[in-house]
């Protein structure tokens, strides 16, 4: 299936998982949020929230801003 | 100096940092050291897997308590989606509420930002929010919960200080929450203003961490801050047309 993770398109398998997809852009599970479809998916169900064809999957940290 | 209290928290410096501008976190490090604040703003982006080292890691060595903003949303419902990925991914429900109107000014939007704080507040969020210097939004803001309200001096980056005093003046004389003068600080006698003029605070990130000496900078502004807050507990003179003689007139 195909994802689009922080705007990047990714062939993926099936089933997928929002912990999985985390995986591709980081080992780091403190500090960083999920958005999968702008719905926030917390660090709790991660490993349990399978990914769909088509989900966009935000993953995000803080920078320096402000 | 006497503390400041937002939504009952304390904090003995009364400057709020930001952290957008500086060149690398040793300066920002060096920065923040030297200004003594204990509370500092941070921006949600896309993480970046290149990206080496972390705002985050300078801020928790040095104690400093982390507010996250909504820099970069231009609708209510980005802010509330980047509020929640905020608490989720720093563990606070604090947020700077920051919904900009257009990336010429980034003014803020009255419209989306009111929305988007009472959707906030609802949440159980601690919401400060970034506004035009306007008295009456400031009051409605209050009025829907905001544990703050934060107006701005002038545009963000700007370095134009306070561009309407009157109106600060006007905002802090009705306000029962801490007002904290945001954007468009210069320099030090611009954060000594805010203070004078009553502000309960000031929050400044690019008068510091783009001057050329920034930790220089932060230091004028720790001092800016605590002078502009004990000229206006001690109450300045009138503003008088003529002299008023300090010595005696008769020999």
């Amino acid at each position: 299936m195909k994802l689009l993770i922080n705007g990047s398109p990714h062939d993926v398998p099936d089933g997928m998982t929002v912990a999985q997809a985390v995986q591709t852009l980081t080992t780091a599970t403190t500090g960083v949020a999920v958005a999968v479809n702008d719905e926030v998916v917390t660090r709790g169900s991660w490993e349990t929230t399978a990914l769909r064809d088509s989900d966009r999957v935000e993953v995000l940290t803080a920078v320096q801003g402000g | 100096m006497d503390d400041l209290i937002i939504a009952g928290e304390k904090f003995s410096s009364r400057l709020i940092m930001g952290t957008g501008g500086a060149p690398s976190l040793e300066v920002l490090d060096q920065a923040l050291a030297a200004s003594g604040t204990e509370l500092t703003t941070v921006a949600m982006r896309r993480l970046d897997p290149a990206a080496r080292g972390s705002v985050l890691d300078v801020l928790r060595e040095r104690g400093i308590k982390v507010l996250p903003n909504t820099a970069g949303c231009f609708t209510a419902g980005d802010a509330v989606l980047t509020a929640r990925l905020a608490r989720e991914a720093l563990g606070t429900a604090w947020v700077k509420l920051e919904v900009i109107a257009d990336e010429r000014t980034l003014l803020p939007d009255p419209i989306e930002t009111f929305d988007a704080a009472e959707r906030l507040v609802a949440d159980g969020f601690t919401v400060l929010p970034y506004i035009g210097d306007d008295p009456a939004l400031a009051r409605r803001l209050e009025q829907a919960g905001c544990a703050a309200v934060m107006p701005l001096g002038a545009p963000i980056g700007s370095g134009l200080g306070i561009r309407n005093p009157h109106n600060i003046e006007l905002i802090v004389e009705a306000a029962g929450v801490p007002v904290i003068l945001d954007a468009g600080i210069g320099t030090a006698s611009d954060a000594a203003l805010a203070m004078e003029l009553g502000c309960d605070a000031v929050l400044l990130a690019t008068a510091v961490t783009r001057a050329q000496r920034p930790d220089v900078m932060a230091t004028a502004m720790r001092e800016a801050v605590r002078a502009g807050r004990l000229a206006r507990q001690a109450g300045r003179i009138p503003r008088r047309r003529y002299a008023e003689a300090s010595s005696p007139m008769t020999p």
